[in-house]
């Protein structure tokens, strides 16, 4: 089968796409959750199980506490409560996790230890995944059932202050609230004097039931001096002050009631020894959490050591005590001496609606759920506690009662152990299979393309697939056969669920025929080139070529940046790896120039004859000479560039000075975004920038910025697109003061701040105007033969159009990477690629490594949490699925689009300009 | 000739990276509360000193290029100011160079100007040793087949094992350096890690290029 090597290329891409993402199926396994629709319909609570006789008790069981108060304190380590600092600094907590009325435990947060997921975890009881980041772009507010919504539905009244996510997790639930933002990480007094200055009033006044406090001066410390900065110790003693108050405001007020109260003292994540979170260090997950009530009064001589439980246990806890339904997606059980001291029917009662709960959860997240221990046990503990209730309803023989219920209340906890432990493994659970399949499905498909790039950029452009021989060969049969047997055996072996057990017989069967064809044409493929390869080594005579140093450069770096992700802080911190690589490739390309522009330079003819012996050797389909498209540089290769004396004096500079203007620019924008996670809290310019008090500023540089990107990306565009281009860089400004990010020099103040819906579609009329010029100009390329200059022309507009989309969605304190990124694209273009010729591959991947920096430079990290949603509301007036997540995508990736459309326009430019310069020698 | 030259080579190169050795040990000696973790910033003084001193006196009793035509006192003068200046240009220029690729512009400005001068010390205090301040002969050597003899093929590879050196070197900085096998090199303190390898390369024992190099990679941060 002949194909074009287009036509190739996009089937390689489509199959690639589809093995990755087989691959991210299986790495992502969806999260444990309730499939029942998220709308909190009261669903009746489960009736205590009675053998025979009717059980009086239906309802759900009134809350064990009449206030609760949640004290989150950011970044609180287990140790700074229980460890040495805590005896030193929080004299009263120690006094309360010692000898008090409480209950002490060290809570595992899992991975990601960020602030948003662990509050989640902490209200909803369920291990947030990492898919749910994709699920919930729509709005940061939480749509899973937890223990917020359900207190609000029962009417209770909620009191937030502190963190802003808990506003904007929980949007209209609190009653009263005064969200602190915690972005300006060098202020640790004044978040928390604004939490604790409302303390007073509102424990004064007693007309709620839950208060929320989160304290964000621990974490601020944390970030920016380590966790054995004697501020801590300071806030730590603020901290056990606040406590203390709380306290004893609630044993006065308890007085008055029938209920005690509850105070919850925890963390949301620990700190590493140096300061950070994020990661999965001992430090990082574990997280103190105290208990304290009147009702966990303790007797002299009982000594509490803190039990190690999960995070995820409080939201039952705290559902229990307030007499509301568990939160479905809840994996996390009861922690059960915060009911001990209740009567036994009570007690079982919790404990079986908490069993309830996570069997519920088991059944609609794993198939073969009747096979799980877990499961087994709940229905002997449902049977025993039947049992029990009859007897209870029956006689009062306390003795033999209190025993048969110590019994049932065993079976139930380790049903509740066992339930919660699957359930948490279901979360953290890789479906290799699928993996397995995906990366071969990826792996064929590259050897293939690997193996038939000399073909395919040949003087055709086609190439043959070797297709359909294989699918009637023995090979393909026999693989076939194989691979269905191996699936067959895992499906059937496989324990846990598996996302291609799970699919049709006949997808997976055509999975399994993709996997075999591909090793068939690999296979073939391989053969074909073996035997050239044989045939070719007879008259090979140029072998001598020699890289050159930038050529060594490009590989070695690509090669160590992809090793280097082996890893994790690597990963972490790729930023680095790619500024410093871009960094000594501009160096690279420094010596390259003065070698060859200043006096004594004895390498060129070398260079020329590398450059030609080089793809001669590759290519060897080359040799017939009217191949000026599809190579670009060869054909030029060897035109003795007598470089000083074809350039002019301004040129000759601007040559020599461009790879240190382009160091500069990189070190500028380096320091615009701090990003990683080491060194992301350091203060750079981009936080002061946007920050309330550099409004004018910004302003300024912005306005700068949309004229510089205007100046330089009008010289090649057609006067038409230039005029939509002025006018959308000022639709651009616009709607930047209509949000309020920027000033208008004529009004200072008095303006209201509108969503700006108006003018980001004025912006979006132009781009699609370019855009849709830029396409009529390659189709018309395409279809007419209208030749070069009306491609590139067309390839350009489309770049512009890029180029104007990302000024509007790009946040404005970003707009100077922007103007960067074109200055440095052009200098290269002009000063750099096109004196030095730079062959194909040379500018491709220079073009590669610089749209890497420039994702980062934009301050994205590998951390999901810098992707930043607020683009994907730009002009649209509610959420908008899919435009949403299209400009989301776009805002992140704009580096690596911009320098991937510039590296088109680019070689068709060159292209353009070579087949010129053939028919002019012609 | 050849291989009279490339014996005294080899002891250049030997005293070489003795010196750098006995400097991290013969300061403790004198100075309370020297060791190279602790106080870097001396050590890498005390360094890039002695092997000036070593470099300059090699250059004395050697002389690999007897070829000073003239040797009035003024023209010596000279050439030893001109040799100066640039020594402190290669300093400031490599400053310049550390400053674009990410160290910090006003903190740190010591420990960056300290590596700059030793990274000078060992790559242009040769060059000027050897060749003098002499541009010319600098891209001479420095370009492809352009060496003429053992000395600055030496002077070749020692230079660029140093810039390349001086490069890796600032690969462990994003590591975390909480693995045990990470704690063993770690040297950081708050989080700016100086990292002070002694990188010693030996190339290869072929009769053209038989020359030990050595260089001192010291990262700084990115």
């Amino acid at each position: 089968m002949r194909l074009g090597s287009g036509t190739f290329a996009a089937c390689c891409v489509v199959v690639e796409v589809l093995g990755v993402v087989l691959f991210l199926r299986g790495f992502f396994p969806a999260p444990v959750r309730s499939s029942s629709s998220s709308k909190h319909q009261a669903e009746p609570p489960a009736p205590e199980p009675s053998a025979g006789a009717s059980s009086n008790w239906t309802k759900l069981p009134p809350p064990l506490f009449s206030k609760v108060v949640i004290v989150l304190i950011d970044a609180l380590r287990d140790d700074f409560v229980f460890g040495s600092k805590g005896v030193k600094f929080m004299p009263y907590t120690t006094y309360l996790v010692e000898k008090g009325a409480s209950h002490s435990f060290v809570a595992e947060a899992k991975p990601p230890t960020v602030t948003m997921p662990r509050i989640k975890a902490l209200m909803t009881g369920s291990v947030p995944g990492f898919i749910d980041v994709v699920m919930n772009l729509n709005s940061p507010a939480l749509l899973e059932d937890n223990v917020i919504t359900q207190a609000k539905a029962a009417g209770k009244r909620i009191i937030s202050y502190g963190d802003e996510t808990w506003v904007k997790l929980f949007p209209k639930h609190f009653v009263e609230y005064d969200g602190t933002t915690s972005f300006f990480v060098s202020d640790y007094t004044e978040v928390d004097e604004n939490v604790t200055r409302h303390l007073d009033k509102v424990l004064k006044r007693g007309d709620w039931d839950v208060l929320i406090l989160h304290y964000l001066g621990l974490d601020h410390i944390g970030h920016v001096s380590g966790p054995s900065s004697p501020l801590i110790g300071r806030k730590l003693s603020e901290m056990d002050g606040v406590l203390m108050k709380i306290h004893t405001a609630l044993l006065s007020e308890e007085r008055e009631t029938l209920l005690p109260s509850l105070l919850v003292l925890c963390g949301d994540h620990g700190m590493s020894e140096t300061g950070g979170h994020g990661a999965s260090s001992t430090e990082e997950v574990s997280t103190p959490l105290l208990l304290v009530s009147s009702a966990f009064e303790r007797k002299p001589g009982d000594i509490r050591y803190p039990k190690h439980v999960q995070q995820t246990d409080l939201a039952a806890t705290l559902a229990i005590g307030l007499g509301l339904p568990i939160p479905k997606n809840s994996v996390g059980h009861l922690l059960f001496p915060a009911i001990e001291g209740k009567p036994m029917r009570e007690q079982l009662r919790f404990l079986h609606l908490n069993t309830v709960q996570l069997t519920k959860l088991l059944q609609e997240n794993v198939p073969s759920f009747e096979k799980e221990p877990g499961f087994e046990q709940f229905k002997i503990s449902e049977r025993l506690h039947g049992n029990w209730i009859r007897l209870y309803l029956e006689e009062n023989n306390s003795e033999v009662l209190f025993n048969l219920g110590t019994k049932v209340r065993r079976q139930y906890l380790d049903a509740l152990k066992t339930l919660s432990l699957s359930l948490s493994r279901q979360v953290a659970q890789y479906d290799v299979y699928s993996m397995v399949v995906g990366t071969v499905v990826v792996l064929e498909v590259l050897t293939l393309l690997l193996l038939s790039i000399p073909q395919a950029l040949s003087s055709k452009a086609e190439l043959e697939v070797p297709l359909l021989s294989p699918v009637f060969s023995l090979l393909f049969y026999l693989t076939f056969l194989v691979l269905s047997a191996v699936h067959v055996i895992v499906c059937t072996s496989t324990e846990s669920s598996c996302y291609l057990c799970s699919l049709s017989w006949l997808t997976a069967g055509g999975v399994m025929v993709l996997v075999s064809a591909l090793l068939c044409a690999v296979v073939s493929a391989l053969t074909k080139v073996l035997v050239r390869g044989k045939l070719l080594s007879k008259n090979a005579a140029h072998s001598n070529s020699r890289w050159s140093e930038l050529d060594l450069l490009i590989l070695l770096g690509t090669l160590g940046h992809v090793l280097s992700l082996g890893a994790s802080s690597f990963i972490e911190e790729e930023h680095q790896t790619w500024y410093f690589l871009v960094s000594t490739l501009c160096l690279a390309l420094c010596h390259d120039i003065y070698r060859n522009y200043l006096p004594g330079d004895d390498c060129e003819p070398q260079r020329c004859l590398h450059v030609e012996g080089g793809f001669d050797g590759a290519t060897p389909a080359l040799q017939d000479k009217n191949t000026s498209s599809a190579v670009l540089e060869l054909n030029r290769g060897c035109k003795s560039p007598s470089s000083l004396g074809t350039l002019r004096g301004y040129e000759k500079w601007m040559v020599l000075a461009s790879p240190w203007v382009i160091l500069t620019c990189c070190r500028l924008l380096r320091s615009l975004n701090q990003t990683g996670v080491q060194w992301a809290h350091r203060p750079d310019l981009g936080h002061w920038l946007t920050s309330s008090d550099h409004k004018a500023a910004l302003s300024v540089l912005a306005a700068l910025s949309l004229a510089v990107i205007f100046a330089l990306i009008q010289r090649r565009c057609s006067p038409a697109s230039k005029v939509a281009m002025a006018l959308g860089l000022l639709g651009v400004y616009c709607y930047r003061a209509a949000i309020g990010n920027v000033l208008f020099p004529w009004q200072q103040d008095n303006k209201d701040i509108s969503k700006g819906i108006l003018e980001a579609r004025f912006v979006y009329v132009f781009v699609l105007g370019i855009l849709f010029t830029g396409t009529k100009d390659l189709l018309k390329s395409q279809v007419v033969a209208a030749g070069f200059t009306v491609k590139t022309v067309g390839l350009w507009e489309l770049y512009s159009g890029f180029v104007l989309l990302a000024a509007l969605l790009l946040r404005p304190h970003n707009l100077p990477v922007l103007v960067l990124s074109l200055l440095i694209q052009t200098l290269m273009a002009k000063f750099v690629w096109k004196p030095l010729r730079h062959d194909v591959a040379e500018v491709t991947v220079m073009h590669y490594w610089f749209g890497q920096a420039f994702f980062y430079f934009q301050g994205n990290s590998n951390n999901i949490a810098t992707v930043d949603i607020s683009a994907g509301f730009v002009g649209l007036d509610t959420y908008v699925e899919i435009p949403a997540i299209f400009l989301t995508a776009f805002a992140t990736y704009t580096g690596p689009v911009l320098w991937a459309s510039h590296l088109v326009s680019f070689l068709s430019s060159e292209a353009s300009s070579s087949a010129d310069g053939s028919t002019h020698s012609q | 000739m050849k291989d009279t030259d490339i014996k005294r080579l080899l002891y250049t190169h030997l005293l070489c990276i003795c010196s750098i050795i006995l400097s991290i040990f013969i300061p403790s000696f004198f100075l309370e509360n020297f060791s190279i973790l602790e106080t870097h910033l001396t050590w890498l003084c005390i360094c890039s000193v002695s092997v000036t001193a070593v470099n300059l006196v090699l250059y004395l009793v050697v002389k690999p290029n007897a070829s000073s035509k003239r040797s009035s006192l003024s023209f010596k003068v000279t050439r030893f100011v001109k040799c100066c200046v640039y020594f402190l240009m290669s300093c400031f220029t490599f400053h310049v160079i550390f400053v674009l690729y990410g160290a910090p512009l006003i903190e740190l400005v010591l420990e960056t100007f300290l590596f700059a001068v030793t990274l000078s010390t060992f790559t242009t205090v040769p060059c000027l040793c050897l060749l003098g301040p002499n541009i010319k002969a600098w891209l001479r050597v420095f370009s492809r087949n352009g060496v003429t003899s053992v000395w600055e093929n030496s002077l070749q590879i020692t230079t660029i094992s140093s810039f390349v050196g001086a490069w890796l070197g600032a690969f462990p900085i994003p590591l975390d350096w909480e693995r045990p096998w990470q704690k063993k090199v770690s040297v950081g303190r708050g989080g700016h890690i100086l990292l002070n390898i002694t990188w010693l390369m030996r190339g290869g024992l072929t009769i053209q290029t038989r020359a030990p190099g050595h260089d001192s990679p010291r990262c700084w941060r990115l």
